[in-house]
């Protein structure tokens, strides 16, 4: 197989969300289409009791050549894929750069804490300004009104997909998502999927 | 195709519990048992999944030891099993186990165990590694995915060499981690069962399995222990990197290992440090251990949770004094590296930057200062119970049955989600007092109601989970009713392990595999024992509350209420709702409702939301499950409901 070269070599990314909107799906699709474009990859997850209701985060580490560990190293996330926008800002105080790209999904899940009062949930427009002042390069979108107009609010994980894809910050692209998506996704909801990759690569 | 079957070279993203059962099938195994608990369930459950197309016996077993008793059986009749649990798992199995490893064994048989160091999916950060040491069989840990499969394989083949049980230890970072794996060959065939028993006393494979004579057998099971650390010198799985003469040697395995290498190039430290990389943990491979100590005369042992590896380096190299001289040792026992919670590279590059006296690369200091802006502006998000969690309605119906009575009841808590009660922010009232091993809840609250006498007069109440009650429950109710402990024990019914993924189990009609199996009523057991037993549905308020109150009110009986609701993530209720659920905002009076807010501050559902604006509760629809329930708690009646369309 040819190999695409990495811009950078681990290439880091962070996928993160709160349980139940579909992280670990997306991580492995993701790793899926990478390991089938030949690169090595480690992914370090945690679930199980630790996703009910909980902040989730897949650690995907993509190189050339070797097995890494399955935790990326604080500071050290190249691209962060968050599914819920407060999560991006919570992995990027602990995981970001000055040179990290962010693509965040815009619809908010509220903490039980906000609910209940005892916390403020920062203004779209104020999770916006952090995140570029945390970031290279930062995308916000609403891939969930996207994947709910698909008739699944479940699919805005693939829409993120789609839009990372069309944001060119890895070597993927449609052919290797419908290639992973006949391995990896039941037959009947291969159309589904593809058209949000679809609708998520026009987002950006 | 699945992929567990993937063909042999093949280059797979495997889990590192699938890499384990690849393994496994690559060793030919036939009879598989366990008992689900993160993170070691997927193991089974991907082999369950090939197992008619393997012919393999797959079995999701009550508990952790029967599961090892039922694998033991195959490798006495000569095939190759595994048995496959959490780290507080063998400690359920460790009485059979003890003996187990007496008697020895035939067929391979491979006991894995997947730990959970920083307890994230635990309420314990147990140790297992010990057992192997206390019980004298060998101990294996894969420090990356292609060793999970290959090592797991071999453990089969060192089994039935030294015809002992063999421990393989993963750890959370490891089995729930994934990476490339290159798949060998699946043998074809089947080995044929054979329990050959008549033969002379001391034959090993046609005499009689018992663990009598003691001593001489525990005699002969140090042998084999001796010729499994012969194995281990010479073990391509045990291996170095580094420079020849290192100023400092880092002697690590599993997971750990891919930590330390992660800071040796982090901190450019490769030509100054090296890294000996067991596998092979027990018994230590002590020749190989002395070739590297002589290297250098400083030692750094990174390991999680307990300092087992460094411990046994350090009493074997007491013991090699005069040929390695006088070692620094660095690790867990002089606090270099923290004695609790998991590791990861920035803790291990920390340990290791101040013994070498390097500095990792600081990050810019106006970048830090965004973040710490940044950080103050982020809620926190605590676990809570999902949206159309029957606990959340239990629990709630618990609470007001306790605060109807007035007397400060006391309830037990016991291992599943709804451990989560015994957490504040989870649900917004403290349900569950104490919280222990599986079955553990059932056997405190009898203990509980035996102190009357002493002055503790209060209602006693234990709760467990279905897939707990078959697991360790039953002694305890037992033990309960005999003894006249007048307790209330309730079983949150919701069909299924739901918390490590919804395995099968007594309760359940199904295999691991899918096949049909009688069920094992919990009703039943409990009129079998003589308690007074009620059955409902937690998201009947009025019903539930009724029966809890009166069960409190009555001595002298051993009374269980069995509340039945499927969880709402299972695969037959996910994305289905029962009711369309909608705040009539002209009755929600909001802040004015004397009610203060008991929807969304006490109720506590995701999707039960409360807009600032408007000051009214407001439901998300993208998340609600649909349960109804919070129907019922709203004093105004502003939350309505209406069947869902289908």
């Amino acid at each position: 197989m040819k190999k695409i070269s990495l811009a950078k070599d681990p290439t880091n990314i962070i996928i993160t969300g709160v349980g139940g909107q579909g992280n670990v799906l997306a991580s492995r699709v993701l790793a899926g289409m990478l390991v089938n474009a030949g690169f090595v990859v480690t992914i370090g997850e945690t679930f199980g009791m630790s996703q009910r209701g909980g902040s989730v985060m897949s650690h995907l580490r993509i190189s050339s050549s070797s097995v890494l560990s399955p935790q990326i190293p604080q500071g050290r996330a190249d691209i962060v894929i968050a599914l819920e926008p407060v999560e991006a800002l919570r992995v990027l105080t602990r995981y970001g750069n000055p040179d990290v790209a962010v693509l965040a999904n815009a619809r908010a899940v509220y903490p039980m804490g906000v609910i209940t009062g005892e916390y403020d949930y920062p203004l779209p427009e104020e999770i916006e300004a952090m995140l570029k002042k945390l970031s290279a390069k930062s995308w916000m979108i609403d891939a969930t009104s996207a994947a709910v107009a698909l008739g699944n609010p479940v699919l805005s994980n693939i829409v993120m997909i789609g839009a990372l894809a069309g944001a060119s910050l890895l070597p993927i692209d449609r052919r290797a998502f419908e290639e992973e998506v006949t391995k990896s996704i039941p037959h009947d909801k291969r159309p589904i999927n593809l058209a949000a990759f679809d609708a998520g690569r026009k987002m950006i | 195709m699945n992929k567990l079957l993937s063909p042999a070279g093949a280059e797979v993203l495997f889990m590192g519990n699938e890499a384990i059962a690849r393994g496994a099938l690559e060793a030919g195994v036939n009879v598989v048992t366990g008992y689900p608990g993160t993170p070691s369930s997927e193991v089974i459950e991907r082999l369950s999944e090939v197992a008619r197309e393997k012919n393999l016996y797959v079995e999701w077993s009550t508990n952790e030891k029967v599961a090892l008793e039922v694998a033991a059986a195959a490798s006495f009749s000569g095939l190759r099993a595994m048995c496959v649990m959490k780290q507080n798992g063998v400690n359920v199995a460790s009485d059979f186990l003890l003996h187990l490893s007496s008697s020895g064994t035939r067929g391979g048989i491979v006991l894995v165990e997947c730990e959970d160091p920083g307890a994230l999916s635990s309420v314990n950060e147990g140790e297992s590694r010990y057992f192997a040491r206390m019980l004298e069989v060998p101990l294996l840990e894969p420090a990356n995915f292609q060793e999970a499969k290959d090592l797991t394989r071999w453990a089969f083949e060192l089994s039935e060499k030294i015809r002992n049980i063999v421990i393989l230890r993963s750890v959370t970072r490891m089995s729930h981690a994934s990476g490339n794996v290159i798949c060998g060959r699946v043998p074809q065939g089947r080995r044929t069962a054979r329990f050959i028993s008549d033969g002379p006393a001391m034959d090993p494979l046609r005499g009689p399995v018992v663990s009598t004579p003691v001593v001489v057998k525990h005699g002969l099971q140090q042998k084999k222990l001796a010729v499994a650390a012969q194995l281990f010198e010479k073990s391509p799985f045990n291996s170095y990197i580094g420079p020849g003469k290192p100023e400092l040697l880092i002697i690590t395995s599993s997971a750990c290992f891919l930590y330390s290498r992660e800071a040796v190039e982090w901190l450019g430290l490769q030509k100054r440090v090296g890294i000996l990389k067991l596998s092979c943990t027990w018994p230590l491979p002590e020749k190989l251990l002395k070739k590297y100590l002589r290297l250098t005369d400083r030692v750094m042992v990174v390991e999680e949770v307990l300092p087992f590896l460094e411990e046994n380096i350090k009493v074997a190299a007491m013991g090699m004094l005069k040929a390695v001289g006088v070692k620094t040792f660095y690790g867990k026992m002089d606090r270099t590296l923290p004695s609790v919670g998991e590791l990861n590279p920035e803790i291990v590059s920390a340990a290791l930057g101040k013994i070498m006296k390097v500095r990792p690369k600081a990050m810019s200091s106006a970048y830090v200062r965004e973040v710490e802006k940044a950080a103050t502006k982020i809620p926190p998000r605590e676990q809570t119970f999902c949206p159309g969690c029957p606990h959340r309605a239990s629990f709630w119906n618990i609470n007001t049955a306790l605060k109807l009575d007035g007397r400060e009841g006391i309830v037990c808590g016991d291992i599943g989600c709804y451990a989560m009660a015994s957490l504040w922010p989870a649900i917004g009232f403290h349900t569950v007092r104490t919280l222990h091993s599986m079955g553990s809840g059932t056997g405190i609250a009898s203990g509980f109601a035996k102190l009357a006498a002493f002055g503790l007069d209060k209602p006693v109440m234990a709760v467990c989970g279905d897939s707990t009650f078959y697991h360790a429950v039953i002694p305890a109710l037992i033990n309960a009713r005999h003894n006249r402990a007048d307790i209330t024990f309730i079983v949150l019914d919701n069909a299924g392990t739901a918390m490590t993924g919804f395995q099968p189990h007594p309760g359940i009609g199904e295999s691991a595999a899918g096949d049909p199996l009688p069920v094992v009523d919990i009703e039943a057991i409990c009129r079998g024992l003589g308690a007074k037993v009620a059955v409902s549905d937690p998201f009947d308020l009025e019903a539930t509350g009724k029966i809890l109150t009166s069960f409190m009110a009555e001595k002298g009986a051993l009374k269980v209420l069995i509340l039945k609701q499927v969880c709402a993530l299972s695969p037959e209720k996910k994305g289905k709702k029962q009711f369309q659920m909608k705040v009539n905002e002209e009755l929600c009076l909001g802040d004015r409702c004397g009610c203060n807010r008991l929807c969304t501050r006490i109720f506590r559902c995701p999707a039960l939301t409360w807009d600032k604006k408007k000051k009214k509760a407001v439901i998300d629809e993208v998340i609600c499950a649909g349960c109804g329930v919070c129907f019922s708690i709203c004093p105004q009646k502003a939350i309505e409901r209406s069947e869902a369309e289908p």
